[in-house]
Formats: structure tokens, sequence, C-alpha cells
């Protein structure tokens, strides 16, 4: 599993977190508090110059990211021709490439570890209702998990067919469902017998 | 306490993986994806707390940038994107499922049919059409919106008739494997 982090480095990699959640934030709400289109394109042309501040190679790698949001794009564009309202149509395509744009910014320029320990960080209020250890332990054991259950998958998958000409669909489900389960009980006892969360 | 944090984790795994299976294009060109059956798995199966901390974690890690959501996106874009609102609902919508199932002790696949309807579009719709009307005008009307959402449901309702049928069958295999149940 390869995390979005891009590995160009730019000047907004030297940011840390916090400040750029915040940035995102604000921008956001500044997004969709705007409801021109002029003011939104501009904000969308200053967000374009923040991408290329990382070189040509780093901006068409965004837009590669920013590629399955087309069709929908594409649909709402449409859909507000047929209504007649181009503007306002203009005004959400525009929105959406801006918050969706700036959120990518941050994501491509922000490493994994770094976004843990702000997690870990802003859920410390939160200590007595769920412990930073917990919460650091759930996070690495689902990301170690997602190849496990994906394997687990593809090999029902192909047991599946092995035995019959017709499409798997959710029958491999249940058999997969019941292997997590029991891995799930086999992980907490090892997790016990080292120590467990005391 | 380990046990529960390990459900959790794997159940966010499960929402991971189910989220990679390929896109179905119904006839009018709506995409279903597995999706949302991992959000309905999670409370069908671990029940209304540890279901919705389930899909939270999910969500969690989502945003940290690993491209676990549908069509492999991931990061912060897509929790301010037009389909946002769906994601910010998800919680709320596997805390209810997982609800129903705990509290209605009638037989298996038709109240995994109800929790998975009612969370996944009674529940999660009117998240999904705020979400989308916030990036609209003023001069799009909600109704409007709320009636476009009418194409995502026949795939929901399919996808909720899955979800009970893979509920029925984890029952018939090991009835002590529906943690809501327990």
């Amino acid at each position: 599993m390869i995390a979005l982090t891009s590995p160009i480095r730019t000047p907004w990699h030297r940011i840390p977190p916090g400040p750029k959640l915040l940035a995102l934030i604000a921008l956001t709400a500044v997004a969709m508090a705007v409801s021109g289109p002029l003011p939104l394109a501009l904000l969308l042309l200053a967000l374009l110059a923040c991408y290329t501040v990382g070189g040509g190679r780093f901006l068409r790698h965004g837009l590669a990211m920013l590629r399955p949001l087309l069709p929908l794009v594409v649909v709402l564009m449409g859909w507000h021709l047929i209504l007649r309202a181009p503007e306002a149509g203009a005004v959400m395509v525009l929105r959406i490439a801006v918050a969706m744009g700036a959120a990518n910014l941050v994501t491509m320029t922000t490493r994994l570890d770094a976004m843990i320990a702000l997690i870990t960080k802003v859920a410390r209020p939160l200590s007595h209702l769920l412990p930073p250890k917990a919460l650091a332990l759930a996070i690495a054991l689902m990301i170690r998990f997602v190849p496990v259950m994906a394997a687990r998958h593809l090999a029902a998958r192909d047991a599946w067919r092995a035995r019959s000409a017709r499409r798997a669909g959710w029958r491999v489900v249940p058999p997969v469902l019941l292997g997590t389960l029991d891995d799930a009980d086999r992980v907490a006892e090892a997790l016990r017998a080292r120590g467990g969360m005391s | 306490m380990e046990r529960n944090i390990t459900l959790i984790a794997l159940f966010a795994a499960l929402c991971a993986v189910l989220s990679t299976v390929p896109q179905i294009h119904l006839p009018m060109g709506v995409p279903i994806t597995a999706q949302s059956l991992g959000v309905m798995l999670c409370g069908i199966v671990l029940g209304a707390k540890r279901g919705a901390l389930a899909v939270l974690l999910y969500m969690a890690v989502a945003a940290m940038g690993l491209p676990i959501l549908s069509g492999g996106r991931g990061g912060l874009a897509p929790f301010v994107g037009p389909t946002a609102g769906f994601i910010w609902g998800w919680p709320v919508a596997a805390f209810v499922t997982g609800l129903i199932m705990e509290r209605w002790r009638a037989s298996v696949a038709p109240v995994a049919l109800v929790a998975a309807a009612v969370g996944c579009i009674l529940v999660l719709y009117p998240f999904g059409i705020v979400g989308l009307w916030l990036h609209a005008t003023q001069s799009t009307a909600l109704p409007t919106i709320a009636a476009g959402m009418a194409v995502f449901l026949p795939g929901d309702l399919i996808k909720a008739g899955l979800a009970a049928l893979i509920a029925q069958s984890l029952f018939r295999a090991r009835p002590q494997s529906l943690l809501s149940r327990t």
C-alpha cells in the first residue's frame, strides 16, 4: 500500500501539518461563503500557482489525483446547463475544484507519520474515553490488516473460481468475514499475552 | 479491550478491502460501489458502538492519506468534495444499523435488511443531500437535489439485500459470529 504523499519535495512539505490543516479549513469555509464565479476562479488560479511552486511534475501528479472527479463535474455542469443556470453550475464546479484541490495539496505534502502524530495529539483531551495508545494501536493494526484481508478475499475468490464458472459476487464475503473474526480473536489473544493495553 | 480494538481495526480494514471491489455501472450510468456495503456490515456484525468506531477509524486512516476510499481515492479531498456528506454520515449510519440489529430480536435476514436500509438510506441520504447542497448555489433548491438522490436508491437497496444475505449466512454458519446479537 502506497501513501498519497508526493515523493517530490516542495516547500509545502516543510510546514507542519497543524497549520496546513487550519489553513485548509479556512480556505474551504471561504470557498463555501463566496458565491460569485470570478472570485472563485481567482482562488483556483492561486491554488494552481501553489501547485506550480513544486514544479511541473508535481503539478501533473496533483492533477492526475483529481481526475476521478471529472465525470461528476461533467454531469453537474450538464445538469445546470439543462436547467439554464450556467452561472450556478460554474460556481458549484469551481467550489468543488478549490476545496478538493486544496485538500489534495495538503495530503500530497504531509507524511503519514506526521498525520498519525497529529491525530493522537488532537485526541489527547479525549484520553479518558479513548487512550492515545489504543488509537495508535488501532491505526497500526488496520493498516497492517488491509493487505492481509485483501489476500484472504483473493484466496476465497480463486477457490470459488476453481469450482464454478459463475461470478463469485457476495458469496465469498461470509467466509472472509468468518476468517476475519477468527483473526481478531487470535490477535487479541496475542496482544494480551504480550502485556495487552495495561 | 484488546478484542474490541482488534475487531474495530479488522472491520475498518474490511471496509478498505470492499472499497477496492470494482464499480458496477447501472444502465443509467450511476456507479455502484461496495463502499457502503462495508458500512452496513460494520453495523450489522459489530453492533452500534463498535460498528461506528470501526467506520470512524476507516475514515481517519483514509483522511491521513491512504487510497482506501472507493475508486482509489483518499486523503482529505473526498472529505470536502461534493459527496463528502455521505462520508460524514457513515458513522451515524453504522450506529443506527447496529442499534436496530441489537434491539430488534426477530429473525436475522429481515432485521438486517431493515437495519441496513434504514441506516444507509433513511439516515445517510439526508447527510449526502446537505453535503451536495453546501456546494450548490442558493438557486438550486434542496428538493431538486433530494430528487437527484433517487438514482442511488436501486444500488443501495441491492446492497441492503446483499448485507441481509451475508448476515443470514454468517448466522447459519456460526450464530455467535453476529456480535450485535450477543
